[in-house]
């Protein structure tokens, strides 16, 4: 595995273009624009304030860079460098930003959520939605970029829009049967779009594309719900987290539950693997702690690390969450399927150091990976069925049907993995820490720093 | 006791009888000790009461006694003894013959008396069985009335539990209930107060847009009023700087809103519902019909399992369901053929999967029946064979065990032997031997060599001497033969003279050694 050197960035600003051939970093006040093989700057711009999002449009040929505290919305060309679009709010404040999915229209949230305002790039036309919903996720669009879909709350009721990407024409407006919504999502194949409450009350309700009502499911009352929700690739299941440790999967031709997932503290199946990462530290001479070697050679304090595999009955480590405070650390608040359909991941949040890997075609526990930090981010491969995850040191840990490996990164100083994300290709992986990002990979070039 | 009668006793006969009769009765007692006493008594008699039956019969009163005998002995029912003699003198014969029979009965009841102590000694080992026995029985049923008592005792703990746990447990279920509907109306409530805080909210937001949109205008209109050149800081309001407006992704040109457009949208929409419904029903119908599939392979795989050409069923009522199954096999494979062309049809979906249905229960009863048998079959050969089998077993066991014992014993020598060659010996002298006899050979071969490479160093040394005389010799000789050489030249010199022919001849020998010298 090779890695390359180290960049800077801020905010954890830090984005591959959709076609895979760039890689932009925000640092400060610049946008850094490299060709992602030869890690040689392209493209240098600078913007007004230090940028606090950053996106490609769908085309790759523009960045989008939202400065919120000023309100300004900055527009990058790839192709015309000298091109530049500036987008005021001006007092009414900035919130959010984001593209729309044909790459020429930008959607700004202003403050409080008063409205969201639909700039062209192509025309002198703006669009007005009113009552957006402030939310956890208010705003879908479906994977074809066709259809757009938005929560708006009017008069203590819950209204769902589906607008038309095309020229924004309102498609379908439909009361939404949540107490409070708190998300919705599209499913892959752009025909359903899942609606779920917020977490006072189990409720998740599943609409067609033109508005009716397919199914809702509602597991428990009273108790803490819905935490998180995946859509899987291929449409066929609907994975629903929730406060009480256990997932449900629903299915897509009935919309009822097929099976549940637990976390058990105690892992007594047998047919799952739990591999426990155990770090072993270098053995150190005193006659080897010269300045020299502290500085160059950095595995002096790095501890290796490796997998182990425990025996079942295995114990999960459980950290209680307060009872008295709001948001307990308790439930299941991170779903991801992977590329093939064939393998889901979840993290409890009460078991954070846990990582626990199903495989879908048994619909039972595949394996469960046991750090020694708390789980900070986890990433499935878009090609393979690949897992990558960090832990906030300075390792990335990757695992797969075939074993699991724990990679150090040996960069220079310590490199702390804060997050991580795959290469559209699913050939290299990009790892940000607090202030740099590093690239590793099978054909990742190691430059010296321009 | 009553056997002793006195001599006064004896004027009265008759009396004497009775009292007798009474006393003898007595005599007759239980005691043992007593009847004992008085057969020794009895027995002793003859000897010491001899001088009390003196008493009874004296000269005198032969005729008395005889006649008081008679009686007596008529009573008992023997015959009597007759005084036909004369002078009065009894003849022995009749007497002995009533002494005879006297003790006859005597002996008799003797025999009844042992007989009837036996029985009371039977009686009385019965009784006292009979008596431990109760005693027995009694404190036995003392014993199961008191766990009787305890058992009662418990269960009557264990009822109450259980009513103090049920009361619980109500208790338990209407606290839930009242907390449950605490929360509804709490939830109710929050909600409420919820829906007038987001009034209020909306009504907030409305009024700071209405405000910003309010300071927009003004300032739009201000710069109306002041300068076209004037540059205003509009920072106010929202606006867009675009230095050349960018074409569509795809290349063409926008559209107008107009209802055609709505109408296209809409029918768009429909079009993408409705594909994907049609590929999730070819998805499930091409499921369907592999299962179909799958369902017909099955049945016709129990059709052919559950035919009679198998022998092995032997039962006559098995025989009656198979021809059932196998006619209705029949009709069901004349069916199938049918089923496949009216295969989305609700009544041939039924019809499928009912044949499936009884021809697995079919199956399942086939092996039940099966199982059955085998296990009867087993049965019986077990127990025909059982004890030969188990003895065989066990001899079998016993066999192997002993082996294995040998075996263990054997490994655990070699073990020990193993263990004693490696480590180091104990004794010096022992292991001096033992290595000595593993490098004997060597040693001999060794001693052997020793002997022949002396035996070549004393030849070499004799050699060595041969030729040293031989050099020394040879040192000799030719310092000799300089001599002769050096004597030579010098006569040869002294003879360049004219004096040549005289000192020839004497020169003769040296000159032939010379010549012989000269030529190498």
């Amino acid at each position: 595995m090779n890695f390359s050197e180290v960049f800077k960035q801020s905010n954890q600003l830090c984005k591959v273009s959709p076609d895979g051939k760039y890689l932009a970093t925000c640092v400060q006040y610049r946008l850094v624009v490299r060709d992602f093989n030869s890690l040689q700057i392209v493209h240098l711009y600078t913007c007004l304030d230090p940028v606090m999002h950053m996106e490609w449009s769908s085309d790759s040929l523009f960045i989008l860079c939202a400065m919120y505290k000023r309100g300004l919305v900055q527009v990058w060309s790839l192709e015309q460098p000298d091109w530049h679009c500036k987008i005021d709010e001006g007092s009414i404040g900035l919130v959010s930003s984001r593209w729309s999915p044909d790459g020429r229209h930008i959607l700004n949230t202003t403050e409080f959520n008063l409205r969201v305002t639909v700039w062209s790039l192509c025309t002198k036309a703006v669009s007005y939605i009113k009552y957006p919903k402030a939310c956890q996720k208010g705003v879908d669009f479906t994977a074809d970029g066709r259809y757009m879909a938005l929560a708006e709350r009017r008069e203590c009721k819950d209204y769902i829009s589906v607008f038309v990407c095309d020229d924004w024409h309102l498609l379908r407006h439909f009361e939404s049967e949540t107490q409070d919504l708190a998300g919705l999502e599209w499913s892959p194949n752009c025909c359903v779009l899942a609606v779920w409450d917020n977490c006072l009350e189990y409720k998740i309700l599943l609409y067609s594309l033109d508005g009716r009502l397919l199914s809702s499911y509602s597991a428990y009352e009273w108790s803490l719900g819905i935490k998180s929700v995946a859509w899987s690739p291929s449409s066929q299941f609907l994975a629903v987290g929730s406060y009480d440790e256990k997932v449900r999967i629903l299915n897509h031709i009935t919309w009822k539950k097929i099976t549940e997932f637990e976390h058990p503290a105690t892992i007594i199946n047998t047919k799952a693997v739990v591999f426990k990462e155990v770090e072993k530290r270098p053995v150190v001479g005193s006659e080897d702690l010269s300045i020299h070697q502290l500085t160059v050679d950095n595995s002096l304090f790095s501890t290796q690390s490796k997998y182990e595999i425990t025996q079942l009955p295995a114990q999960v480590p459980v950290i209680k969450p307060d009872p008295d405070r709001a948001n307990p650390k308790i439930g299941i608040s991170a779903l991801a399927f992977s590329a093939d359909n064939r393998f889901l991941a979840t993290k409890n949040d009460n078991m954070p150091q846990s990582l626990w890997v199903w495989d879908m075609q048994r619909l039972s526990l595949l394996a469960v990976l046991e750090q020694t930090a708390p789980v900070r981010c986890f990433v499935w491969d878009p090609r393979r069925p690949r897992l990558a995850l960090c832990t906030g040191n300075t390792k990335v840990y990757l695992w797969s049907p075939a074993g699991c490996v724990s990679v150090n990164v040996p960069v220079e100083g310590s490199f702390q993995v804060q997050s991580l994300f795959w290469h559209c290709s699913g050939s290299s992986l990009v790892l940000l820490s607090k202030e740099h990002i590093c690239l590793c990979g099978a054909s990742v070039a190691s430059f010296c720093l321009q | 006791m009553g056997d002793w009668w006195t001599p006064t006793m004896m004027p009265d006969p008759s009396l004497d009888t009775k009292e007798l009769s009474s006393i003898s009765g007595i005599s007759m007692s239980p005691s043992r000790q007593n009847l004992h006493h008085s057969l020794h008594s009895t027995m002793a008699l003859p000897k010491t009461s001899y001088s009390v039956l003196s008493a009874f019969c004296t000269e005198e009163n032969i005729s008395q006694c005889i006649a008081y005998i008679n009686q007596e002995v008529c009573s008992l029912g023997l015959t009597g003894v007759s005084l036909e003699s004369k002078s009065g003198s009894l003849s022995a014969v009749p007497v002995l013959n009533l002494l005879y029979e006297v003790l006859q009965l005597q002996r008799r009841a003797q025999r009844a008396l042992h007989e009837l102590e036996t029985q009371q000694l039977k009686n009385g080992s019965d009784l006292e069985h009979l008596q431990h026995s109760n005693c027995r029985l009694k404190d036995q049923l003392e014993h199961t009335r008191r766990d009787n008592s305890g058992l009662h005792e418990g269960e009557r703990q264990l009822q109450l539990k259980i009513k103090t746990l049920q009361n619980w447990l109500k208790s338990e279920k209407e606290e839930v209930q009242k907390l449950q509907s605490i929360i509804s109306s709490r939830a109710t409530q929050y909600n409420h107060d919820t829906k007038r805080k987001e009034r209020e909210c909306t009504k907030l937001k409305e009024r700071l847009n209405q405000l910003l949109m309010d300071k927009r205008d003004k300032k739009l209109c201000e710069s109306f009023q002041m300068s076209y050149f004037c540059i205003l800081c509009l920072h106010l309001c929202s606006a867009i700087e675009i230095s050349n407006h960018v074409g569509r992704s795809d290349g063409k040109r926008g559209l107008w809103k107009t209802g055609k457009m709505e109408a296209r949208h809409e029918g768009e929409m429909y079009r993408a519902l409705l594909s994907d419904y049609e590929t999730r029903q070819r998805s499930l119908m091409m499921e369907n019909s592999e299962l179909k599939k799958v369902l017909q392979h099955m049945k016709k795989d129990m059709i052919t399992i559950l035919s009679p050409k198998k022998p092995c069923i032997k039962t006559e009522p098995a025989n009656d369901s198979l021809e059932q199954a196998v006619s209705e096999g029949e009709e069901e494979i004349g069916d199938s053929s049918r089923e496949t062309l009216e295969q989305s049809c609700e009544q041939a979906r039924e019809q499928l999967t009912n044949s499936i249905r009884l021809q697995w229960r079919k199956l399942k009863s086939h092996m039940e029946r099966l199982d059955s048998q085998a296990s009867l079959v087993a049965c019986q050969e077990r127990e025909g064979e059982e004890m030969m089998s188990r003895k065989e077993h066990e001899e079998e066991m016993q066999r192997m065990r002993m082996e294995l014992q040998q075996c263990k014993e054997f490994i655990h020598m070699q073990q020990q032997l193993l263990q004693q060659q490696l480590s180091s010996p104990c004794d010096e002298e022992t292991a001096a031997l033992l290595n000595d006899c593993y490098t004997l050979e060597e040693k001999e071969r060794l001693k052997e060599e020793w002997r022949l490479f002396n035996e070549q160093k004393r030849n070499f040394e004799q050699e060595r001497k041969n030729f040293t005389e031989a050099a020394i010799r040879l040192g000799h000789e030719r310092k000799a033969f300089e001599e002769d050489r050096a004597a030579w030249l010098k006569t040869q010199f002294l003879n360049m003279t004219p004096f040549v022919d005289r000192k020839r001849p004497a020169l003769s020998e040296p000159h032939s050694a010379l010549s012989v010298g000269e030529c190498p």
